[in-house]
């Protein structure tokens, strides 16, 4: 349950040291893309903050967003600020189970009405009344509804969540949709990944604690500090894409040198997400970094954005088919067309008279 | 509709429809040409010009001197963009990414910051050759309305494939999946405008050159 301490005297209790305190607001500062200026208005405001009521509701999902958040890299200031926040209900983490944690998860959402952050994985299904998924006998669309009612903002974390993501998939069997596809009227933060980013996460809910606002969104509402920029904008392999060089297999010359990947399917040029610059593991890698293209986790529809492994320029659907139809088609009409033509111009022929220099010099009387 | 949803469909269904419009259309455009039939010459070939339909194919690419002195805006904006449009269509990798994928054959790509260049300077010559046409009173007069739209077409997908990579105005995505549509766009009025000439002008010149040799003219 959430209580009356700060974040300040809880990371203090923690033992963690002013100085990383101060780092650690340093690189949210950095990641939200806000001046240095603001480092100690960050660290201000962390301090005073109060734990906020978080509830953390799993919808259809694989519950690799949560584990991406818990087993990044412990222990770590994010999975500190995860600690400093009240996580009231999460049906993985929490250690009650059944009528107790659904108990939890209703106290929470009395006692701190209209200031709890929701967050939400996984979609949302609703076809046939939302049977395919329910926790404690509710189904997700009706949680979903009666949680958010009491929220100050949700934090939809993941594609699934974020776009609807694998289970919207076509043909999508369950009607599965994302949060922002049922709740209209509430401030939705889309964290969207396949995982998500574990500091992104955590930036979004610093964000929160230091502002008490959301984070400036882009068009698909994801906070613009981090899903900014193209992963292809900020790749290090851009300079052999600029130079023409690129992998043509995952074991050629070209991809032991490092060259571009884009034509092995990478979707970098259309994904926008921090992986580039946060990186995973630590600032380890990335999957460009290991050798795989982008997939493109953190857009809307990736999973039916056609093979992972096709050039980004090139058909989803083969055009072959349809080339063919067309040229028989083109074929036959042009042969039509051909055939009314001659026709035309055989008629013309017969129906052509010749004119002789008695039929022009016949009195004047008769040619009438 | 989501920018990639109109990115999937420019790449899936857009691309089927835009393909087979093009490809019907250009199979009854040639038919119309070639079943029209053209009378034989009875007259006797001067000797020695057998070839000259194939040789006005490629002579007429060069320019004649006489014209150049006369129009060479007309020459100078023309090279520059039929240059620039195949570079940049033939020599961009994630194009030839395209044909390798539909026809089969690949090769080696230009650089970006190459292609880029050329492109800017197609636009540029577009740009001008619309504005000579407008500003000049013979052209302007004989200009219709095919003219203008086949204009547009063209400049469509040179402008938005340069403002895409560049990420100008609008969202990659949405300028990538607006990119392909005008390309689309592009295939699916070729065969009822001008652009048609893509393909008549060799039939065009073979003809011309074929006839003109037959009365043995200096080509």
């Amino acid at each position: 349950m959430a209580d009356e301490h700060s974040l300040g005297e809880l990371l203090r209790e923690q033992g963690i040291s002013r100085r990383g305190f101060l780092k650690f607001c340093g690189a949210m500062a950095s990641l939200m893309a806000l001046p240095s200026s603001m480092v100690p208005a960050i660290a201000a405001a962390l301090e005073k903050a109060q734990r906020p009521s978080v509830i953390w509701l799993s919808f259809q999902e694989c519950t690799g967003c949560t584990e991406s958040l818990t087993r990044s890299h412990s222990p770590t200031l994010e999975s500190l600020i995860l600690n400093a926040i009240s996580l009231d209900y999460h049906h993985t983490l929490q250690a009650a189970s059944g009528e107790a944690a659904e108990a939890a998860r209703e106290a929470a959402m009395k006692q701190f009405f209209g200031k709890y952050l929701l967050v939400v994985d996984g979609s949302i299904p609703t076809k046939d009344g939302g049977v395919y998924s329910t926790i404690a006998g509710i189904s997700n669309l009706d949680m979903l509804h009666e949680a958010a009612k009491g929220a100050a903002a949700i934090v939809a974390v993941g594609t699934c969540a974020a776009f609807g993501g694998l289970p919207h998939a076509s043909p999508n069997p369950t009607g599965a949709v994302a949060v922002s596809d049922i709740i209209k009227d509430k401030p939705i933060i889309n964290v969207s990944g396949c995982p998500p980013i574990p500091v992104v996460i955590t930036g979004v809910l610093a964000h929160y604690l230091t502002f008490g606002t959301i984070p400036e969104l882009d068009d698909l509402g994801r906070p613009k500090s981090f899903y900014g920029e193209s992963i292809h904008d900020r790749c290090y392999r851009r300079p052999f894409y600029d130079q023409g060089k690129f992998a043509k297999t995952f074991d050629d010359e070209g991809a032991r040198n490092g060259w571009c990947l884009f034509e092995l399917g990478c979707k970098g040029p259309t994904t926008f997400n921090a992986c580039a610059t946060t990186k995973w593991n630590q600032g380890t890698s990335f999957p460009i970094e290991s050798g795989h293209g982008c997939l493109g986790c953190s857009e809307p529809d990736f999973w039916d954005a056609g093979s992972f492994y096709q050039a980004l320029s090139t058909p989803i659907t083969p055009v072959g088919r349809a080339a063919a139809v067309a040229a028989a088609a083109g074929i036959v009409g042009g042969a039509a067309i051909a055939m009314h033509n001659r026709h035309t111009k055989a008629a013309a022929k017969t129906a052509h008279q010749t004119v002789t220099i008695d039929d022009l010099e016949k009195p004047s009387g008769e040619a009438k | 509709m989501s920018d990639m949803a109109l990115l999937l469909w420019a790449r899936g269904p857009g691309l089927q429809i835009a393909l087979t419009v093009f490809i019907i259309g250009m199979l009854l455009k040639l038919f119309e040409i070639f079943s029209l039939g053209r009378k034989k010459d009875l007259s006797t070939p001067r000797p020695g010009k057998a070839w000259s339909g194939w040789k006005t194919i490629f002579s007429r690419s060069l320019p004649d001197r006489t014209l150049l002195k006369r129009t060479f805006p007309t020459y100078l904006m023309g090279y520059t963009f039929h240059i620039g449009f195949f570079i940049a269509l033939l020599f961009f990798a994630p194009h030839i990414e395209l044909f390798r994928k539909t026809v089969g054959l690949g090769w080696p790509a230009l650089p970006t910051t190459l292609v880029d260049g050329v492109t800017l300077l197609s636009i540029v010559a577009l740009l001008l050759m619309l504005g000579y046409r407008l500003y000049h009173p013979v052209k302007r007069f004989l200009s219709t309305f095919d003219d203008y739209a086949s204009w547009a077409l063209t400049m469509a997908p040179l402008l938005s494939g340069y403002l895409a990579v560049h990420h100008l105005l609008l969202p990659y995505t949405l300028m990538l999946a607006i990119h392909i549509l005008s390309v689309e766009l592009l295939l699916v009025f070729m065969p009822f405008t001008k652009l048609f000439h893509t393909v008549s002008l060799f039939i065009s010149r073979w003809y011309n050159g074929d006839a003109l040799g037959h009365k043995g003219a200096r080509l």
